[in-house]
């Protein structure tokens, strides 16, 4: 298990800070951009980096994630360029953690093997695989041995019975996905999350993040509520394919995820104790 | 590659877990997780339910017109001078195809869980206008995922879906054929997962998927390994059949996958030649991966993302392969070989011309094939080939080849 992803939400939790995990595609919109971005996002608050794998089939993704993953495809962004990007970026940050996350072909195509040692060596902290639910983690044995964390998805579908298998292997954090659609959608209900947050961390003290639908400072505040984290995807993902540069795609990080950063850190801290 | 598997009984897969040896499985996100549980604990109790079954086979009979007959096509024998050539007629039912089969069975299952919208994706349209067929019949809602590339060569289809009452959604992502259309309608799936039931076209997704659309089209084997031994008083030398996710090949291989003195061969789409690199055969060219839920057979590049196919043919048209192909191939009981566009084109005439039958394009492929393979064996022997379909959704297609304008 990876103690880069345990350590930051120790950190949060001391904090009584909200962690705040932007997704990006590697290699979208300017293969060369990646890393500087990662930089970026971590300089305008993001604990945690979720780095999406490209894949050509993403069943759960939204058209903004689909036609983001074309561009990076296009742009021959594959699993060797996002393990080199990723050791680039713990050249100058040694404690964010990194998760891929994708779909299982990439990593099937690569080798299991093969993966977990480069990926790890990379610097590379875990996996959340949307296609490979609990019964078949096994597939993946060779990662978990490495030290990779599996970060599972929880949905509002999800069964107790289910849950319960879940929290049993999860590691790192479990990503719960806050209505049943595709990311990108507008669907959030922060009522309804909340009561499956608390639901989740019964009986558990594994982080939890919310994702899906999360949009803007007033969205992430709603979800944040019970959660340790949220994850913001489609939204950036948005904002950075309209930038033609690096500079462009830097300045529209910064612009997008700041003002998120802080509503939620008006939410955390004693001022938030007090309230709860 | 692993040695040949070791197999007592075929008709023992797939497992609990859904698996065909190292094949098939759930490979799918954690919503879809619940009901496709919910799904395979109601079809494990519906299959062995003397009711359903009763109803299912009812429906065969007097809505699609089961059994189908095995036509001894001695004309086109005789003009290929080898084996005898043997047609299992599945585009003698009811919408032309052996889609209907499934789609019976699947959208009975549908009702016994109460969920009143069906979606379904579509590549030729035989599977949409299946689909559509038994929600107007049973009063359920329906939406067919279909390719822009597919609806552009299939029109026909679109419109027969039409007038059934469906709605036909055209998929513009990524190569716009029915990979594509799979995908669009899992993420309808996802996203109305509480009322919709998902109808399947062919053998593959994730597990109960490959065991219940097969067990739906087993009829045609059940029914022709009978009937072989009634007309012919033996069964075949070889059966054959198209394969592109493979539903009415496993249909028509199920019944004699025990039966080790038949010969079996599925006859993948070549496109424009296996060098070409331009066709849909990933038994023949691809390698094992995941893909729409369970592990087989894909053509993907070396970063795992899944290539574009190409075949003259939209029914074939689909990058993977049923899983249950997939342990067919490893195992050594059947083997897969590639039938180009040409090949199928000039079975589709000669059939046409020899016994008066016009072949969809798909099972133009399995009658090439057969002439193949007749060609190379002696006149007293039998080869069983599946004729999965009816050709008039192909008109339009095979007139623009050649360069007729209707």
């Amino acid at each position: 298990m990876s103690a880069r992803i345990e350590k930051r939400f120790a950190e949060l939790r001391a904090r009584q800070r909200k962690g705040l995990i932007p997704f990006i595609t590697a290699g979208d919109p300017l293969p060369d951009a990646t890393v500087a971005i990662m930089h970026a996002l971590v300089d305008e608050g993001a604990d945690l980096i979720e780095l999406g794998v490209p894949y050509s089939d993403p069943v759960a993704d939204g058209p903004t994630i689909q036609h983001s993953s074309e561009r990076a495809i296009a742009r021959g962004v594959g699993i060797e360029k996002i393990l080199g990007w990723v050791r680039e970026f713990r050249e100058r940050d040694a404690q964010t953690p990194i998760v891929l996350m994708g779909y299982l072909n990439p990593l099937e195509i690569y080798g299991y093997r093969r993966f977990a040692s480069e990926a790890r060596d990379a610097g590379v902290d875990g996996v959340l695989l949307v296609d490979l639910p609990v019964e078949e983690s096994a597939t993946i044995a060779e990662l978990r041995e490495a030290g990779l964390s599996q970060v599972f998805l929880v949905a509002p579908t999800t069964t107790e019975q289910r849950l319960a298998a879940i929290r049993e292997q999860a590691q790192g954090f479990i990503y719960y996905v806050s209505f049943a659609g595709i990311t990108g959608a507008d669907q959030l209900d922060p009522v309804a999350v909340r009561q499956r947050v608390e639901l989740i961390k019964q009986g558990s003290d594994i982080p939890v993040a919310v994702g899906f639908g999360v949009r803007d400072a007033a969205s992430a505040v709603a979800v944040a509520e019970r959660a340790d984290a949220v994850v913001i995807g489609s939204a950036l993902v948005a904002q950075i394919a309209k930038s033609t540069d690096s500079e462009a795609a830097l300045a529209a990080v910064g612009g997008f995820l700041a003002p998120i950063r802080t509503a939620l850190d008006s939410k955390s801290g004693p001022e938030r104790r007090a309230a709860l | 590659m692993q040695a040949a598997i070791q197999v007592d009984d075929f008709h023992a897969y797939p497992d609990a877990q859904g698996r065909f040896g190292n094949f098939g499985g759930v490979f799918m996100p954690e919503t879809l997780m619940p009901p496709l549980q919910e799904l395979t604990a109601a079809y494990h109790q519906l299959r062995e339910d003397p009711g359903f079954i009763a109803e299912f086979e009812r429906d065969l009979k007097h809505y699609v017109g089961r059994p189908s007959p095995i036509y001894h096509a001695e004309r086109l024998s005789r003009e290929t001078g080898g084996a005898q050539i043997l047609l299992k007629r599945e585009d003698l039912n009811h919408t032309g195809a052996h889609k209907i089969n499934n789609t019976i069975g699947q959208a009975l299952v549908a009702r016994r869980m109460g969920k009143r919208r069906i979606i379904a994706e579509t590549g030729a349209g035989q599977h949409g206008v299946a689909t559509a067929t038994v929600c107007a019949r049973f009063g359920l809602q329906c939406v067919v995922y279909m390719g822009a590339v597919d609806i552009e060569r299939q029109k026909i289809n679109v419109y027969r879906m039409k007038l059934l009452g469906a709605e036909v959604v055209p998929v513009v992502s990524g190569s716009q054929t029915l990979k594509d259309a799979l995908n669009e309608a899992m993420r309808d799936w996802v996203t109305n997962v509480a009322d919709t039931f998902y109808i399947i076209g062919t053998v593959a997704g994730p597990h109960p998927y490959p065991m219940m659309v097969r067990d739906f089209n087993a009829v045609v084997g059940r029914e022709a390994r009978a009937q072989m031994l009634a007309q012919f008083g033996r069964l075949p030398h070889v059966l054959t059949a198209c394969v592109g996710g493979g539903s009415n090949a496993i249909g028509l291989f199920h019944a004699f996958l025990n039966d080790p003195e038949v010969a079996i061969v599925g006859a993948e789409a070549a496109g424009e030649g296996m060098a070409s690199g331009r066709h849909a055969a990933s038994l023949s060219a691809g390698r094992p991966g995941v893909l729409h839920g369970n592990r087989t057979y894909v053509l993907c590049d070396d970063h795992g993302q899944i290539i574009e196919t190409h075949s003259i043919s939209a029914g074939l048209d689909y990058p993977g392969v049923g899983p249950e192909h997939a342990f067919l191939k490893d195992s050594g009981r059947a083997s897969y070989v590639g039938v180009t566009d040409e090949e199928a084109m000039s079975a589709f005439h000669l059939l046409a011309r020899t016994e008066g039958i016009l072949a969809a394009l798909e099972s133009s492929h399995a009658v090439a094939q057969a002439i193949k393979l007749a060609r190379e064996m002696p006149k007293d022997q039998l080869i069983l080939c599946n004729l999965s379909g009816r050709g008039d959704k192909d008109v339009h297609t095979i007139a623009a080849r050649e360069g007729i304008a209707l």
